[in-house]
């Protein structure tokens, strides 16, 4: 009998088109997508050496990062952001590339719109030049982010130079507590195995608690295992999988769907697959989750403390954790529940998902966020904003006095107007809390939509639990 | 894409754990459409201050590091995003070589890709090359990417390992994309036989 294979390995030996002596892999790339950040200088190569775009129909363009989150109608106000996503529009017209623009419905961040369309499939190889793309791995696609050069070489010739990678897996066995989603799992992976926990390896989520999460709460997990460090997350594709592509307009139809459906269900890991590294934690140990400093791993449930930089082993850490209170404005020792925050932010490829917005209208029904609170969700794409108006999240929210914005990746990373002030502190969606990553000084909480919510209404970062 | 073979300059210590992208060319660099100049946002939040004034405590705003060609850095250097913006602007600057314990996975591939050299050492070799950068422009360190090894100021040589395929690409400054269409027939092959099996890839 065959020797057992992964998830991975099945994925990566099913796309190698070639294999050097030295190891050196050429793997075979399904599904490109291209923002406008990281591709003018990958199109600007392909001009310059007359290349062409090898499979247009394996690519897909969008504008994400730049957009403001207000009225577009009149374009965008600042010159290098409106350069930069023109040149994305002109690129796509001069090769041919399918663009889904500013003004169109389906716009959005790109890996909520990759989902979203059908682009994603099982079994896939997919990239972007975006760190997030990881993201894509709740389908069961190989999918991980490239730099730029590495975007102009999957342009012209639908491949990647690669190395083969580890395979770790980690288990979440039981059912999550209420009140527990998809982010506290993610976050508690991340302070469990360290921010360079996962390098080297993909890592491939299963058990009893991920089994059970939306295709919503999976790539979420997915999205944030570049923060652990790992190229990719992956998790089997199900039925919950196939009823979330099925008739999706990117997505197989009719003969075809079925065909595909029988294939993608012989993709999970054969018994007795051998990982190199196996992690195994329980869901009924997991509350919500709440970083306190300046990198996903410095991380505690909602229930803890600021913790004391000599509690950490190494020096290295101490040394770290003392910059981040520094930088956090935070006192060792201080409960969670008592920090006093001024924005909120729901969205990013993180958390800007219908389910996610539900989530925080629900928390947010017929309470009002508090005084001196300035809170937005931004939802990820046109599409999940016309649902969530239709589905009466927006009326609530707004109501609450959340402020209702137009799709982008906004205060995720404050490349557009949306920005946290130095200094103030804000309870985000968003998957990085790095200095200055959402604005110059500003200080970040990551949690969940429930949580952001939760925050928004008190004015404290604060368990969600309780609220109910 | 520049060669590299051997460099001898400065090395500048930047003794941290983590040093994320977002430290190393922040976000308001990005919307350039340019691979040039980035050199100016470099490591920008840590050498300048909010009204634009260097910081003298920065390492690279010391005199003898303002011409670096090395950095030695802590673990899980150029973690978070996949910008190629990080190795343009260590490149515009001037800095052809960072030595760390250990690198973010897209980041390492980034500097192959700009010929630069990250080298990646144990912590220790490391830490005793942090304590040799420290003695500023007494302290130039020598890396020979054939040879496959960093010397630094005293002269002795730390051996340090690196893929086969990529010293290759570095020494010889060669262009990917011309080496893989080299390979056009199995790519067209690999495509007819998935356009057969998997015909809903295809569209
Ligand atoms: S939402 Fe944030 S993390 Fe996601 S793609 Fe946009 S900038 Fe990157």
């Amino acid at each position: 009998m065959a020797k057992p294979k992964t998830l991975f390995d099945k994925i990566w030996d099913s796309h190698l088109v070639n294999v050097q002596d030295d190891g050196t892999c050429l793997l075979y790339i399904d599904r490109h997508l291209v923002h406008e950040v990281t591709s003018p200088q990958a199109f600007e190569g392909l001009r310059n050496a007359g290349r062409k775009v090898r499979r247009v129909g394996a690519t897909l363009a969008v504008a994400d990062h730049n957009v403001p989150t207000t009225d577009r109608s009149k374009g965008i106000d600042a010159e290098d952001s409106r350069i930069q996503v023109n040149e994305l529009t002109k690129n796509c017209r001069d090769f041919g590339v399918e663009l889904f623009d500013m003004n169109d419905i389906r716009q959005g961040i790109v890996h909520i719109i990759g989902p979203e369309q059908g682009f994603t499939l099982p079994g896939t190889t997919l990239v972007c030049g975006d760190s997030h793309t990881a993201t894509h791995g709740a389908f069961g696609s190989l999918a991980f982010g490239i730099g730029t050069t590495e975007v102009e070489h999957v342009l012209a010739t639908q491949t990647l130079l690669q190395w083969p990678l580890k395979n770790m897996r980690i288990t979440v066995e039981g059912k999550l507590p209420a009140g527990v989603v998809g982010k506290d799992v993610i976050l508690a992976v991340i302070g469990k195995i360290g921010t360079a926990g996962g390098t080297g390896h993909i890592i491939e989520y299963a058990g009893e608690a991920i089994r059970g999460l939306s295709m919503e709460g999976r790539m979420t997990v997915c999205n944030m295992t570049i923060e652990a460090g790992a190229r990719a997350g992956l998790v089997a594709p199900d039925e919950t999988t196939f009823n979330y592509l099925k008739g999706r307009p990117k997505a197989p139809k009719g003969a075809q769907w079925e065909a595909a459906v029988a294939f993608w269900r012989t993709l999970p890991s054969d018994k007795g697959a051998k990982y190199d590294k196996e992690v195994t934690m329980k869901a009924a140990d997991i509350a919500p989750q709440v970083t306190w400093g300046t990198s996903p791993e410095d991380v505690v449930p909602i229930t803890g403390k600021v913790p004391a930089p000599e509690s950490f082993a190494s020096e290295d850490k101490q040394k770290s954790a003392r910059m981040a209170l520094d930088y956090m404005g935070l006192k060792p020792g201080t409960p969670m529940t008592e920090i006093p925050i001024d924005y909120v932010f729901v969205g990013a490829c993180t958390n800007a998902r219908i389910e996610d917005i539900r989530a925080a209208a629900a928390v947010a029904k017929g309470r009002k966020v508090a005084k001196g609170v300035r809170a937005l969700v931004v939802p990820g794409s046109g599409l999940i904003k016309a649902q969530a108006e239709e589905e009466g999240l927006a009326d609530i929210l707004k109501a609450a006095g959340f402020e209702w914005r137009e799709p982008g990746c906004s205060m995720c990373l404050a490349m557009n107007a949306d920005k946290v002030p130095p200094g103030k502190r804000c309870a985000s969606t968003s998957n990085r809390n790095f200095k200055g990553r959402q604005g110059p000084g500003a200080r970040t909480h990551l949690v969940s939509p429930a949580m952001a919510a939760a925050a928004a209404v008190t004015g404290k970062l604060a368990d969600v639990r309780k609220l109910a | 894409m520049q060669k590299f073979t051997t460099l001898t300059g400065v090395a500048a210590p930047l003794n941290m754990i983590n040093v994320d992208t977002d430290m190393v060319i922040p976000k308001q660099f990005l919307t350039t459409i340019k691979r040039s100049g980035l050199g100016k946002g470099l490591f920008f939040e840590m050498r300048f201050d909010a009204k634009g004034k260097e910081n003298p405590d920065f390492v690279l705003n010391k005199k003898p590091y303002r011409k670096a060609k090395i950095l030695v850095a802590g673990d899980n250097f150029g973690c978070g995003s996949s910008r190629e913006h990080a190795p343009w602007a260590l490149l515009d600057f001037g800095i052809r070589c960072v030595i760390a314990p250990s690198f973010a996975d897209i980041f390492y591939n980034n500097c192959f890709k700009n010929g630069i050299l990250p080298v990646i050492l144990p912590k220790k070799d490391v830490m005793r090359l942090m304590a040799a950068a420290e003695k500023g422009s007494n302290a130039t360190f020598t890396v020979d990417l054939a040879g496959q090894t960093v010397a630094g100021p005293d002269g002795e040589r730390i051996t340090f390992d690196i893929d086969p395929f990529k010293k290759h690409c570095l020494l010889n400054g060669l262009d990917d994309i011309g080496l893989t269409l080299q390979h056009g027939k199995k790519i067209e092959s690999f495509e007819d036989k998935q356009r057969a099996s998997q015909p809903w890839l295809y569209r």
